[in-house]
């Protein structure tokens, strides 16, 4: 089992690095192809987001284990202006970016787990799990 | 020296009455002794003498053995799900019959021990009926798997160049849905195929998960560059489907899968001709 | 950055996207084929992203805008052999991709292409 990884996230080509990073270790664990796609997916999301709000960030890519199932599980941190108000972040739509708005609330919906810590000011801490069926 | 069976089974019946204490005290530690050492292991404890008073009532002119049988079938159930072997199980019904030979032999008269002979086989009997009760649990699990192994086989099946099918049966789940929808978007790409109807005949009730799934599955043949018709939707689903306020939007509906086909043939420039007599010829557009 | 080659073949601009794009590869394809469709008056642009393994927000918006130029250019935009592990995953994402023509292969997306002609040319009749 790989021990778990971390990316840095400063530019664009870094996004890609990651999502081939997480798709080797998505199908290191056993997810099948469409969740393969989804996690990806969402990191790329993240990732992007990291980039576009807060100038940059890291992402760490772990393998978990519950009772039952692997998971992978990725941490996206960023030391940015953080998120003031998270619940309207994470509806459909809402940007302060040019983006669509999709990101973070598309992106709870591709994983099992979603859990966002922000600090304003400080910076966001983002943790996606997706598990194996 | 010939004995009556009856008069054996007359002595066998006293002994069983006047010795009750011993041949319980007996019996117990013989089935210990024959299932590993633990008749009591995990609660399961055996209700001897419960079983006892059956088999002694089982005996008798009446000749009603049913409340034996039931006793012996929740035994072996029970027994069966705390992970005990079969024979264990059985092994403690047998066990009864050496406890019954040690009274018999040392009550030593010829009609005991030819009593004991048919005793024996009413045991085995019973013994053996713990192993099909035990046996048919087991059948029963394996049948409800293989079942819920067929509801996963749902196929994917081409009814026209360019037209595949899923015909849904059964209970819908989400996980199962989403195994089927996405079995049935591998194929639109494999068969190159344009137009796929999802039946749900077969389909006694949606929830809202099961209904976001087709939904979503429609949308996703969409993006593919795919329709799909829905067809065989139950009054019931569509109630369903109205109540918990999901969109169906612009999604082709049908009452049949035969209408569905008729639509999916119409759609991709197939032309039905109703020839003189009865035959149908059919005619292919060519773009 | 890798630049993602764009191909003329009679009046049809063919596009297939083979690396792992980067968001201005994306940028870069976008420009590219609005230059090419007018420099050439293209009437059609295939799209082919079979060896597309994702398809995140960004790269979504950045096919329904390129539908959206070429259409005010005159030429219909299809996107083809879109995977079902990516369409499943950007209807859960949320996008529709709106204003996108798609067909399930190459060969599909010129039919669709004929056929949307053949229904242009009918309509100006």
């Amino acid at each position: 089992m790989t021990s778990p990884s971390e990316l840095p996230i400063s530019g664009n080509s870094d996004v890609v690095l990651i999502r081939q990073q997480v798709r080797t270790v998505a199908v290191e664990v056993g997810l099948s192809l469409v969740d393969q796609t989804k996690i990806v997916t969402a990191a790329s999301e993240l990732a992007r987001n990291a980039l576009v709000y807060a100038g940059g960030g890291r992402v760490r890519i772990e393998i978990v284990h519950n009772n039952v199932r692997a998971g992978l599980r990725l941490t996206v941190s960023d030391d940015g202006p953080g998120i003031p108000d998270i619940d309207q972040a994470l509806v459909d739509g809402w940007t302060t970016g040019n983006g669509l708005g999709l990101g973070l609330s598309g992106s709870r919906r591709l994983v099992d787990e979603f859990d966002l810590r922000s600090v304003p000011g400080e910076g966001t801490l983002i943790t996606v799990t997706k598990w194996a069926r | 020296m010939t004995v009556p069976v009856d008069a054996g089974r007359r002595r066998i019946e006293e002994l069983l009455e006047q010795h009750e204490g011993q041949v319980l005290r007996r019996w117990f530690e013989i089935a210990g002794a024959m299932s590993g050492g633990h008749v009591d292991r995990g609660g399961a404890a055996v209700p001897f003498g419960e079983i006892y008073q059956a088999l002694r009532r089982s005996l008798g002119d009446s000749h009603d053995g049913s409340d034996l049988r039931g006793l012996l079938a929740d035994l072996s159930r029970s027994r069966a799900r705390q992970g005990f072997t079969p024979s264990e199980t059985a092994n403690v019904v047998f066990g009864l019959k050496e406890a019954v030979y040690e009274i018999a032999e040392a009550d030593g008269s010829p009609e005991a021990l030819r009593g004991f002979v048919w005793f024996s086989r009413i045991v085995d009997d019973h013994g053996l009926f713990t192993f099909e009760t035990y046996a048919a649990a087991r059948e029963r699990i394996i049948s409800d798997q293989a079942e819920q192994l067929l509801e996963l086989s749902t196929p994917v099946v081409k009814l026209w160049e360019g037209i595949v099918a899923v015909p849904l049966i059964g209970t819908l789940d989400s996980a199962r849905t989403q195994v089927v929808m996405e079995k049935l978007l591998q194929m639109l790409v494999e068969t190159g195929s344009e137009h796929a109807v999802i039946d749900i005949t077969g389909v006694p009730a949606v929830d809202t998960q099961v209904a976001q799934h087709l939904l979503k599955t429609v949308v996703a043949a969409r993006l593919m560059g795919a329709e799909c018709v829905i067809s065989g939707i139950r009054p019931q689903i569509a109630h369903t489907i109205v109540t918990l306020g999901i969109e169906f939007g612009d999604i082709v509906t049908k009452a049949s899968l035969a209408d569905a086909l008729a639509h999916a043939l119409r759609q991709s420039g197939v032309e039905f001709v109703k020839g003189r007599g009865r035959r149908v010829t059919v005619r292919t557009e060519e773009n | 950055m890798d630049r993602v080659p764009v191909l003329k073949l009679g009046d049809l601009l063919i596009v297939s996207i083979q690396i792992d794009l980067q968001d201005q590869s994306v940028l870069a394809l976008q420009e590219d084929l609005a230059d090419k469709v007018v420099e050439t008056g293209a009437r059609g642009v295939i799209i082919d992203i079979t060896a597309v393994e994702i398809v995140d927000s960004f790269i979504g918006r950045m096919l329904s805008t390129i539908a959206s130029i070429t259409r005010m250019l005159d030429a219909e935009t299809i996107v083809v052999g879109m995977r079902p592990a990516v369409a499943i995953t950007l209807v859960e994402l949320g996008l529709s991709l709106g204003g996108v023509r798609t067909a399930l292969n190459l060969e599909k997306g010129v039919a669709l292409l004929n056929h949307l002609d053949g229904a242009r040319a009918v309509t100006a009749r």
